[in-house]
């Protein structure tokens, strides 16, 4: 399946599947195609998907490196790791200069579990950024 | 050095600013051809082993009949020294006599085949784990480079669309305002909903001559003037 399947695929999931959320689609052109999914409501932090030749990656992007209090920083980070576990589905990274909420899925994922995975990680994201405000300038 | 200690290099090195390759598409050339490689010699093993193992099969067989010649010759030799034919049974011997270097020669060539066969299965069996290291080292490797590229996808886009790059806690911020600014309305309509059953109870009160009683200029006039007069 690739981006625009599934794309195509999460249009035709009924509202229960995606956890009430309307997603909205994007696919952004580049050397590595992507599929932004805007959910309703939560435009700002949309949820990325991108696929490698072994697995479907999401990634939701939280802050940059500017955005860090350098004060609070090993904390942030040390929290980070203590939270990669609990948190459901996701995990923490940095790519570049962002710091990211990601969940790694297998290519042979049904929809439902792709839809699943977005809405949960969008939830995560909103909650990682309430949750680390602190940390942040 | 490890692919893994090359990419923990690189990122610690700085190597991270967009568009910058985390490992040079050298690397990843020469890994792709090292599997490529590991992938030839397995397929060019595995057929040199089917051919091995054939050759051990007919060396097999050949024994097989060897030994039941040999066995039947033995069978001729004890009828004819029953018999008291001594020069037969003689002649008879020298032929199982000729045939049996031929079963050691073959007995050799069976060894020498299955230990062939054998040294192919475990060749077979460490490049195929070699292939399996390359191709998760190849997998870290583009990986890495997927999400850097569609990370910088992204921005570009981000950049392109001239929308205002907002700090996350301001990003937050509006999505908590959307969701509160539902809920109010949700909220809103509920009371409206309720002042409306609210009203149309009261007017079939009112139509039914019950509840509080409204107050008039006549019963007004009526309480004054009874103040009056007291």
């Amino acid at each position: 399946m690739n981006i625009k399947n599934i794309a195509q695929a999460l249009e035709g999931l009924d509202a229960e599947s995606r956890e009430g959320f309307d997603f909205e689609y994007q696919i952004i052109p580049g050397d590595e195609e992507v599929l932004q999914i805007s959910l309703q409501g939560r435009e700002e932090i949309p949820v990325y998907l991108t696929e490698t030749d072994t697995q479907l990656l999401c990634i939701a992007y939280l802050w940059d490196e500017s955005e860090v209090d350098p004060a609070g920083k090993t904390e942030m980070v040390e929290m980070m790791l203590d939270m990669n576990i609990p948190m459901p589905l996701s995990s923490f990274s940095r790519i570049g200069d962002k710091y990211a909420v990601f969940g790694a899925l297998s290519l042979n994922s049904s929809i439902e579990d792709i839809a699943h995975e977005i809405v949960t990680l969008s939830d995560n994201a909103l909650d990682a950024i309430d949750v680390m405000s602190e940390f942040l300038r | 050095m490890s692919l893994l200690k090359k990419i923990f290099t690189a990122v610690r090195g700085g190597a991270r600013e967009a568009g910058e390759a985390i490992v040079d598409a050298n690397s990843i050339r020469i890994l792709e051809q090292e599997i490529k490689d590991a992938e030839g010699h397995i397929a060019k093993a595995k057929q040199d082993l089917t051919s091995v193992m054939a050759k051990e099969m007919q060396a097999n067989r050949e024994i097989e009949s060897l030994k039941k010649q040999i066995g039947e010759y033995e069978g001729y030799t004890m009828d004819a020294l029953n018999k008291g034919d001594e020069a037969l049974a003689t002649e008879i011997a020298e032929k199982i006599a000729s045939i049996e270097p031929e079963l050691a020669m073959q007995e050799e060539t069976k060894i020498s085949f299955s230990a062939h066969a054998d040294r192919l299965r475990d060749l077979v069996k460490k490049t195929e784990r070699q292939l399996g290291e390359y191709k998760r080292q190849l997998t870290m490797v583009k990986t890495t480079d997927s999400v850097q590229k569609a990370t910088s996808a992204i921005s570009d886009n981000f950049t392109n669309s001239n929308s205002k790059m907002m700090s996350a806690t301001e990003s937050l911020e509006r999505i908590k305002k959307k969701q509160r600014d539902f809920d109010d309305k949700l909220k809103a309509a509920e009371i409206l909903d309720s002042e409306n059953a609210d009203t149309s109870l009261d007017a079939k009160m009112k139509q039914a001559g019950i509840g509080p009683k409204t107050s008039s200029a006549n019963s007004v006039l009526d309480r004054i003037k009874a103040k009056k007069g007291a």
